[in-house]
């Protein structure tokens, strides 16, 4: 198996989230991350879909999407050929003696603190799912009291736009 | 623009869409609705008996027709009793609209008095669905419904509606057109393809053309019968595409799949060219998916692009409505200039049906053979009856033992294999085609789970006719018990089987017994000469007939039984 990374463009209305989940867990696919937003056009939601499937079934799970009558697009993004990013809160645990040692850490991965307790600090953090993967397990040590990831959200580089093309397409039809 | 209450937009926008007859039962949700229903001169509204039976019955009704079936329920227990036909609807790509009322607006989700969540519930097994959550939404949201559910591959449309929305005024406005940006309909299909295709099947030695559902749903059975006649190539229809191609027609190898002729499975199994049309590599149909015809280049063409691949990868694919595909085909294999060089092969399949007709033993025991029944139905009755089953042994012998000459003279249930359906389907489909004949056949199991209906149509004016095979056990259940599970009958003895003839009788139709083959025909003339009554013919048939051919569940189509302990032999160069 491996990981696929789709990004969806649906039309922004009630259950659509609903729709897309279900016509994964409904074929026994689990949805590693999920991550839905408005678009630049307020009518249009976009969804970062983060699935681990072999080809085959992949492509039957993309047909079915397609066959969705809120579904606009679907585009499966190459890590290589797109920026992808996770966003995680994390609040660890900083008392007197370790929290030069946590704020050290903070600044190598380039995170910042967004939030100082007495004895903790939230620490938020974007990157790839290894960068956030790494940044973990080197604040585990000092105890990690919190933490919440956002799903991925991705987007192909260079100029064109994914969501652009799908209005026009829609457009065409309409 | 005119101000109407919901309701009043409903039923208008329900008779704007071109919908003749609702069929439904009314209850709190949906009671503003049938307030102007009552007044609709064009939308007839026939009370079911339970809303299985308006969901089947609106199912039937699109299947002889051809147009959208419309059937409304109430919400709660009336919208999920909706939930079979609906499944079935889905998978048997039947363009039904359903109608259910919700709780009002302000009580979703507080398990309210009969709420349920049935666009939930219907998620996935609606092509989609709607909840209405403004009246001015209601003319457009009926049209997109109508429209979805007849376009593309049909499906079910279910449109949830609460209650205050029915009651709140707004402007009706008819949408001038559909704004749909994410529902794409193909229909020409690929021109480079389509030439792949035929020249796949000019080269080809073994070819087949698969005939599915979605031929029928094309409306595409001339077209078929064209370029069947133009290649030479022999002809097998599934149990959905029955009468897409005439059976008596010397190109039919008939019905393949699991009760299929011996001549349809074995024509798929050992072909090097399958072009399937319409069809979608049911499980019924391949047996053992990784073993189904191991020589076939398969070429498929589909409205749906999801079913190209999905169970067996395709060598042409081909995405497009069935009759725009053979209508190219024709043109393309006309331009190949040659035919297939196929006699060798038909020499073959017919060695293989003259050996392997579709038949059956009397039984010992003396009793009436329900397929004695069956053959003489679909003679008496003749080609131009619309055949309605329910599912089980005698859905597969009707399948069998009836010439069906036309298209949609035959409906059941293929995909879902709903017990319960042949008796409100044969009232939808008599409500389309009033001037047809319906006879349905069932089985006694079937029969006890939507006989109701009958009371409808005796009070409707629906005169039906009733075939009921009545062996007194779930046969087809049986009948595996029999063979996989060492004739331990669990449950499927159902012990006491009501009087049909008396139960015919409290229902206002007319009841018929026939016990013995002597009777068949004088019987069946009886039941055909009622004209003013539903009429059902209490059948009581031998409980040991078996439905024959058989290959068994998840076994090679290669290892297909002709009879109980008879396999054929296909040896003799043979390598599938």
């Amino acid at each position: 198996m491996t990981t696929h990374t789709l990004s969806v463009l649906v039309e922004n209305k009630p259950g659509v989230l609903a729709r897309v989940a279900g016509l994964f867990s409904r074929r026994g696919f689990n949805i590693d991350s999920l991550a839905v937003g408005p678009t630049e056009h307020p009518e249009i939601s976009r969804m970062t879909i983060v699935v681990s499937v072999d080809d085959l079934p992949l492509e039957q799970v993309t047909k079915q999407l397609n066959k969705l009558v809120n579904v606009l697009k679907i585009v499966e993004l190459e890590p290589a050929l797109s920026v992808q990013r996770e966003l995680l809160l994390l609040k660890v645990r900083a008392d007197v003696q370790t929290r030069s040692h946590v704020l050290e850490t903070v600044q190598l991965f380039r995170a910042k603190v967004v939030d100082v307790a007495t004895d903790t600090v939230t620490v938020e953090a974007t990157g790839t799912a290894d960068k956030l993967d790494a940044l973990i397990r080197v604040l585990e040590p000092f105890g990690i009291r919190e933490l919440v990831q956002s799903g991925m959200v991705a987007v192909a580089r260079g100029s064109r736009s994914m969501t652009d093309r799908a209005l026009r397409a829609a457009e065409r039809t309409a | 623009m005119e101000n109407l209450t919901g309701a009043q937009s409903l039923v208008r926008a329900l008779a704007e869409a071109g919908a003749e007859v609702v069929f439904g039962i009314p209850g709190g949700a949906i009671l503003p609705a049938y307030d102007p229903l009552l007044d609709a001169k064009d939308l007839r509204h026939i009370l079911v008996r339970h809303e299985q039976g308006a969901g089947h019955a609106a199912e039937g009704y699109a299947q002889a027709t051809g147009k959208v079936g419309v059937c409304m329920a109430t919400s709660g227990p009336g919208a999920t009793n909706l939930v079979t036909p609906i499944a079935d609807a889905y998978m048997d790509s039947v363009p039904l609209v359903a109608i259910t009322g919700q709780v009002p607006s302000s009580s979703i989700g507080t398990d309210a008095f009969q709420e349920a969540d049935i666009c939930g519930i219907t998620l996935p097994i609606t092509k989609h669905n709607y909840l209405v959550q403004d009246a001015r939404d209601i003319p457009r949201t009926i049209a997109e419904a109508f429209h979805i559910a007849s376009t593309g591959r049909p499906g079910p449309v279910l449109v949830d509606v609460p209650k205050d929305i029915l009651q709140s005024m707004a402007p009706y406005e008819w949408p001038a057109s559909l704004d749909l940006p994410g529902y794409r309909v193909a229909s020409k299909p690929h021109g480079k393809q389509v030439a792949q295709a035929a020249s796949l099947m000019v080269s080809a030695r073994r070819p087949v053309l698969y005939v599915g559902g979605g031929v029928l749903k094309a409306r595409a059975a001339e077209e078929l019968r064209v370029l069947a006649e133009l290649t030479g190539i022999p002809v097998v229809t599934t149990l959905m595409a029955r009468g897409a191609f005439p059976d008596s027609h010397p190109q039919h190898l008939g019905m393949p799949g699991m009760h299929g002729t011996v001549a349809a499975v074995m024509a798929l199994q050992k072909s090097d060219l399958i072009v399937c049309l319409g069809a979608r590599f049911d499980d019924r149909v391949t047996g053992k998916l990784s073993t189904f015809a191991p020589d076939a280049a398969v070429v498929h063409a589909d409205i749906d692009p999801a079913e190209i691949g999905k169970n067996r990868s395709a060598d042409v694919p081909i995405v497009g409505d069935a009759r725009e595909v053979i209508a190219d085909l024709v043109v393309a294999f006309q331009g190949e200039g040659r035919k297939p060089d196929i006699e060798a092969w038909w020499a073959e399949l017919d060695k293989m049906r003259a050996d392997y007709p579709l038949g059956f033993t009397e039984p010992e025991d003396g009793s009436l053979a329900p397929q004695h029944v069956i053959t003489r139905l679909g003679q008496l009755c003749g080609p131009d009856a619309i055949y309605v089953s329910g599912v089980g042994q005698h859905q597969m012998w009707a399948s069998q033992f009836i010439s069906y000459e036309k298209p949609y003279t035959w409906l059941n249930s293929g995909g879902l294999g709903t017990m319960g359906y042949a008796v409100p389907a044969a009232m939808g489909a008599k409500v389309g085609r009033p001037d047809a004949l319906v006879v349905a056949i069932d089985g006694d199991g079937c029969f006890q789970m939507t006989n109701q209906e009958l009371v409808t149509c005796a009070v409707e004016g629906i005169p039906i006719k009733v075939a009921v095979i009545n062996n007194g056990s779930l046969g087809m259940v049986r009948q595996w018990q029999n063979l996989f599970y060492e004739s331990r009958y669990s449950n499927t003895d159902l012990k006491y089987v009501p009087d049909f003839v008396k139960l015919a009788d409290a229902y206002g139709c007319v009841g018929l017994r026939c016990e013995s083959a002597g009777d068949v025909d004088a019987t069946i003339e009886k039941m055909l000469s009622v004209d003013d009554a539903p009429c059902v013919v209490d059948f009581r048939v031998g409980q040991d007939a078996q439905v024959w051919p058989m290959v068994p569940a998840g076994t090679s189509n290669s290892d297909i039984r002709y009879a109980r302990d008879v396999r054929p032999d296909f040896s003799e160069g043979a390598d599938g």
